[in-house]
């Protein structure tokens, strides 16, 4: 098992130094430096040359690199070219609303897709399983940023129940901030709640036909307890680890959303740094984010082998 | 043996998708109105016999729009699977062949791959050669494109973005099947008959490869083209003015009080082309192969 952590651990920082390299090799060496995009292609050449000198871009390429990541590790990640304030202040305001979205997204969506499939898989064949699973058809096949535009349509300006967009901020309470949540937090949890729940069904299905279901059955336990006490807590093996892994669709689906209710989450963050040519922003923030999705599925692994310590076992071979 | 329900998804899924390509072929020679002709008079229109699903806030045809849009947001997604297929095909079936160092690499790169979704490949190539790939495209020599192609050429960002996620994928899929293949007796025998890696790549693994393959193009190209619509709606991937499924979305959100039928057509769209392809792969693969197992979403651990 330390074994195990230990190789786990050192994949894990392999992993975030690559992919932090592609980043940077992939927005400083390839045509374009970040100083001649920001100024445009009309520059005047003294004026690049200062730029340039200010950014630390006349340093060797290994030195950039490994100053860049020390202070992304510090927390340090540089000023905003455009807003003029370090980047880390601009993350830190825009977590505060993306993070809870995204949270609220994925419980809402654990919570109804497992008692779903559960449902479905206890019922198989049958009207209940035929309508959950067809259901979960048409739900993989929405896309969640035209979900969040029918949201908009029926509960905003149909019923005047719910904002359009916007965000009210946390100062004047959680109410306030969590009632412009809600819409986007649907709409991102229900593409993914059809996901969960046709994983859970065949998972759950999966597990009912193992021996040990049968000898509990086959020693007088109720079918009931028999599904909820000895299959489900089983078949959530396999679902845990589809949440970790939709983990970079729902970061890519928080970025479209935010767009779609105009929340000024990290998502916003991206598309303005973008208009306005500030690639340090863009440069952090995909860092960032792939960062994310790297310690998510580290953590999914770890949970993994704490629910399923066989697992572990057999990878530290 | 394929079940009764699958047989029917199977048939709807290959009709719906028949009719969305049906289409889209008929829009590149004919579509009810020009989709940029725009009439102030006539504007915001709902469904008539002469416009069969309303006009936008300038009087455009939103149908003869919908329908130039799915050449675009189509030749988007097709031209990213097709990098994916070609790509990851070519690096899996090597990776099964060798082995050893390359395999062992490969696996690594695409561990790697998995942490950028098309989302943040396209933040990047949008950052960098601007939002129609325009300076890429100088970069390469390219500065004049005809006039049919703009639409497609200006989604260059999320062709890319969508063909790099899509290698990974594609290379994996690839490198599993192959593995299996390489252990099969009539691999085997090919090997002792004296035909060389490549030759038994060539004659023997990349046929037995077609199901699989076909199945997981179908799945892909269903997530590619939900990639491009989330593109283009949030301004990476087709162009204004050039019209696609997602850019009409987006485009529609303004006037959504006023004519919320603009914002459920090209959803609409964009739904039936997912869910058709995703029926036919899911009715292809029972067709083709009952024992395979399909990879969607992002639902798979790792090959073995």
């Amino acid at each position: 098992m330390i074994a195990w952590l230990g190789w786990r651990l050192v994949s894990f920082v392999a992993t975030l130094l690559v992919a932090s390299l592609v980043v940077f090799l992939v927005m400083e060496v390839l045509p374009g430096d970040p100083a001649s995009v920001m100024l445009g292609m009309g520059a005047r050449p003294e004026s690049l040359a200062a730029l340039r000198a200010q950014m630390g871009l006349d340093e060797p390429l290994l030195q950039r690199y490994v100053f860049w990541v020390a202070r992304l590790l510090v927390g340090d990640f540089g000023r905003s070219y455009t807003y003029s304030v370090p980047v880390a202040e601009l993350i830190g305001q825009r977590v505060l609303i993306s993070a809870p979205l995204a949270i609220l997204a994925i419980g809402l969506s654990t919570l109804l897709a497992i008692p779903l499939g559960v449902h479905a898989a206890s019922r198989r064949g049958r009207a209940g399983d035929v309508a959950v699973m067809g259901v979960a058809q048409i739900g993989v096949s929405v896309p969640n940023f035209w979900l969040g535009l029918l949201l908009i349509l029926c509960f905003a300006v149909w019923l005047p129940w719910l904002p359009a967009g916007g965000f009210a901020g946390w100062d004047k309470g959680v109410w306030p901030g969590l009632r412009s949540l809600i819409l986007p937090a649907v709409a991102l949890a229900l593409p993914q709640a059809a996901i969960l729940a046709r994983v859970t069904r065949s998972s759950v299905l999966d597990v009912l036909r193992a021996d040990y279901v049968r000898t509990a059955l086959a020693k007088g336990v109720s079918p009931r307890r028999a599904l909820w006490r000895h299959a489900v807590p089983n078949a959530l093996i396999p679902v845990v680890t589809i949440i970790g892994l939709q983990f970079s669709f729902l970061l890519a689906g928080t970025i479209i959303i935010e767009n779609v209710f105009s929340l000024p989450g990290l998502g916003r963050l991206i598309f303005q740094a973008i208009a306005q040519r500030d690639l340090i922003v863009v440069e952090d923030m995909v860092v960032l984010l792939a960062g994310s999705v790297i310690l998510v599925n580290l953590l999914v692994d770890l949970v993994y082998a704490v629910i399923d310590p066989r697992l572990a076992q057999g990878e530290a071979r | 043996m394929i079940r009764r329900g699958r047989a029917a998804g199977l048939i709807i899924g290959g009709l719906l998708s028949a009719a969305i390509f049906l289409v889209t072929a008929v829009s590149f020679f004919w579509t009810p109105y020009s989709p940029t002709a725009i009439a102030i008079l006539e504007r915001l229109q709902g469904p008539s016999a002469a416009h069969w699903l309303g006009t936008d806030p300038f009087g455009r045809d939103v149908a003869s729009m919908l329908m130039v849009g799915a050449q675009n947001s189509l030749t988007v997604a097709l031209v990213g699977v097709t990098i994916g297929l070609v790509l990851g095909v070519a690096f899996g079936t090597v990776a099964a062949a060798r082995g050893g160092v390359l395999d062992a690499l490969l696996m690594r790169v695409s561990d790697i791959a998995f942490a950028f979704p098309a989302l943040l490949t396209a933040v990047m190539l949008t950052a960098l050669f601007g939002p129609d790939g325009g300076i890429l495209l100088r970069g390469i020599g390219i500065t004049t494109i005809p006039t049919w192609a703009t639409g497609m050429a200006s989604g260059l960002n999320a062709m890319l973005a969508i063909g790099i996620f899509n290698i990974p994928v594609f290379a994996r899929i690839t490198r599993g099947a192959a593995m299996s293949l390489w252990k099969r007796e009539f691999v085997t025998a090919a090997r002792a008959a004296g035909r060389s890696d490549a030759s038994v790549t060539w004659v023997h693994i990349l046929p037995n490869l077609a199901s699989v393959l076909i199945v997981q193009v179908t799945i892909q190209f269903a997530l590619a083209i939900v990639a491009e619509a989330g593109l283009s709606y949030v301004g990476l991937g087709t162009q204004p003015p050039n019209p696609s499924w997602g850019r009409l979305l987006y485009d529609s959100q303004t006037f959504i009080d006023k004519a919320p039928l603009l914002a459920i057509f090209p959803g609409l769209a964009i739904t039936l082309a997912v869910l058709g392809l995703n029926l036919l792969g899911d009715g292809l693969r029972d067709l083709l192969d009952p024992r395979l197992r399909i990879v969607r979403y992002g639902t798979e651990r790792k090959a073995a």
